[in-house]
């Protein structure tokens, strides 16, 4: 049922020839970690799946039983990306569904043998941070661990952590802001040998970084479908068939009792297919949009004052993410938006809350230089000349804000010192 | 639409951005940790604001605000520009998301800091509790 059609490249040179006829305005994406736009692949799964296989996968005549069989296939589709076994993917309405439930799952059924501890990092998404802040409230004991200005946790540090007690560890496969890539693999092979419950969210990672579930040791792994051109609203957790799972939706008998509720067919055969699809082409778009990221990295570089936050590798092949000294984010951003760029900040202003991104400031950036980070993440859809444009954009508004700035006029003039 | 055409217009082009070598008075307001710095330049004749200069760090809504202020001030006399309120640069924008308030406020300090700083160099008395106290911290502020 899969159809392979027409790839980014070609819907990328589409979409320029229709700016250049004056049909659609400038704009290049450059928030592919935020969400993607839907692959015509995924697009079209979903629609034949609305069209053809709209029967209840619970219910035993063919209409339903079609779309058992659909669901069924997506299973596989999902397990054959991870090298992990159908049975073991449970579907849900997102990454953040998929965090909370293994969190709190692991959590609860390590209470019950008397394990009250678990181990993050201060680094993690909120759907993880938040859901082990209210298991601290309730009583666990909680273990960030250090961090420095690579963005990168050290294995032995996470052997340090473990104790007879720990109930949990949670490191996130890459960071959804500054794109470091963890070592996913050594500390699975620690926690195996440690007899310990390892979770991964790998929102940010699955369909662009190889995963494989067995090697890596992975006991639970979250992943978000909109993130590698899929729908949004869906998502799976992989959990190992020997660990066990709770349920948090009671209800019907669907996901194998794990989480009840109708499936949402259509977006789990999207998902299903955009995986797939992401994950044939992993290597290709690999090599490819990391081309793209170093360009844009070392273009940025020519900056003064401006730093990449994070450590340059191992990073997402996507992302790439700036600090400029003496400017805010979020007039950056909307300047930026502007010039046809659309990027995101880790300022306060933008996130709507009182302080800079939790990102920045574990490893290390001071507020006041926090709040001058950019966000870029580029994919597949996005072309060299896109990274030039958006250089030269970036560099314009940098130095239009930095004129207008009281803090950069201070740096200027040496009343500040400069922190990077 | 997060922001109002008006903010939209004095963030894109704001007006008076920049420095009077020769104020008259001037004013900084604000915190870098919190992201955003105001800084106001005032030049006084026959207390008669005739220019009146900013430079901001901050949010869109920083920018247009400081633009605002200085417009709703600039040819008036001093003793009116007193009287500004956060109330009536946020009515001259059409209005800002409630969590940007507090860069309003932060417009109103940076004019009552330059006038102030006005009054202190040229030995003219004022009532202290017509300023916002340089210490407040706005980052307390609802955002």
């Amino acid at each position: 049922m899969l159809y392979w059609t027409q790839g980014g490249a070609e819907r990328t040179a589409h979409r320029r020839y229709l700016i250049r006829k004056g049909e659609l305005p400038l704009r290049i994406y450059a928030d592919n970690a935020a969400t993607t736009q839907t692959s015509e692949l995924a697009r079209r799964v979903m629609v034949d799946t609305m069209d053809r296989y709209w029967g209840n996968p619970s219910s035993l005549y063919s209409f339903g039983q079609e779309a058992a069989e659909v669901l069924y296939q997506a299973r596989c589709d999902v397990a054959a990306c991870l090298g992990a076994k159908p049975e073991e993917i449970y579907f849900t309405s997102g990454g953040s569904e998929a965090d909370n439930q293994a969190i709190v799952s692991a959590a609860q059924l390590g209470k019950r043998k008397g394990k009250n501890h678990i181990i993050t990092t201060p680094i993690e998404h909120h759907a993880v941070l938040h859901t082990v802040e209210k298991l601290a409230k309730e009583g666990f004991e909680v273990t960030y661990l250090p961090m420095d200005e690579s963005g990168i946790v050290k294995v032995e540090d996470v052997a340090a952590a473990i104790r007879p007690e720990t109930a949990l560890v949670t490191v996130m496969f890459a960071n959804n802001e500054i794109g470091t890539v963890q070592p996913i693999a050594r500390i699975g092979a620690l926690c195996r040998e440690k007899g310990v419950v390892f979770h991964t969210d790998a929102v940010q990672a699955a369909g662009h970084l190889a995963i494989d579930v067995e090697e890596m040791n992975i006991d639970m792994l979250s992943l978000s479908g909109h993130k590698f051109h899929g729908p949004r609203g869906v998502g799976a957790l992989y959990v190992r068939k020997k660990v066990p799972l709770l349920s948090f939706i009671q209800g019907g008998a669907q996901e194998r009792g794990r989480r009840a509720g109708t499936e949402n067919l259509p977006a789990i055969a999207g998902m299903a297919a955009a995986l797939t699809e992401a994950c044939a082409h992993i290597d290709e778009h690999y090599k490819y949009v990391s081309s793209l990221r170093d360009a844009l990295i070392d273009g940025l570089s020519a900056i003064p004052h401006g730093a990449l936050n994070g450590a340059r590798a191992p990073r997402l092949p996507g992302n790439v993410n700036f600090c400029f000294e003496g400017i805010e984010g979020e007039s950056l951003l909307l300047l930026l938006d502007d010039k046809g760029v659309s990027a995101s900040s880790g300022s306060a202003c933008t996130s709507g809350s009182l302080d800079p991104s939790h990102v920045l400031l574990a490893i290390g950036r001071p507020h006041e230089v926090a709040h001058g980070s950019l966000r870029l993440t580029l994919d597949y859809t996005n072309t060299m000349e896109e990274v030039n444009e958006i250089v030269a954009a970036v560099k314009e508004v940098v130095d239009y804000l930095r004129n207008m700035s009281p803090v950069w006029k201070a740096l200027e003039k040496g009343e500040r010192k400069y922190v990077i | 639409m997060l922001y109002s055409e008006k903010v939209m217009d004095h963030f894109r082009n704001p007006r008076n951005v920049g420095e009077i070598p020769d104020a008259d008075g001037i004013g900084e307001v604000g915190n870098a940790k919190c992201g955003d710095i105001m800084k106001m330049y005032l030049k006084i004749d026959d207390g008669i604001i005739t220019d009146v200069k900013f430079e901001t760090f901050g949010c869109g809504s920083a920018i247009a605000t400081s633009s605002m202020a200085t417009e709703l001030i600039k040819g008036k006399p001093v003793d009116e520009a007193l009287t500004l309120t956060n109330q009536a640069v946020v009515e001259a924008l059409d209005g800002l998301p409630a969590y940007k308030l507090h860069c309003s406020v932060l417009a109103e300090e940076a004019v009552k800091a330059a006038i102030k700083d006005y009054y202190d160099k040229n030995n003219i008395p004022y009532n202290p509790t017509d300023f916002c106290n340089q210490d407040c911290d706005h980052c307390s502020l609802e955002h």
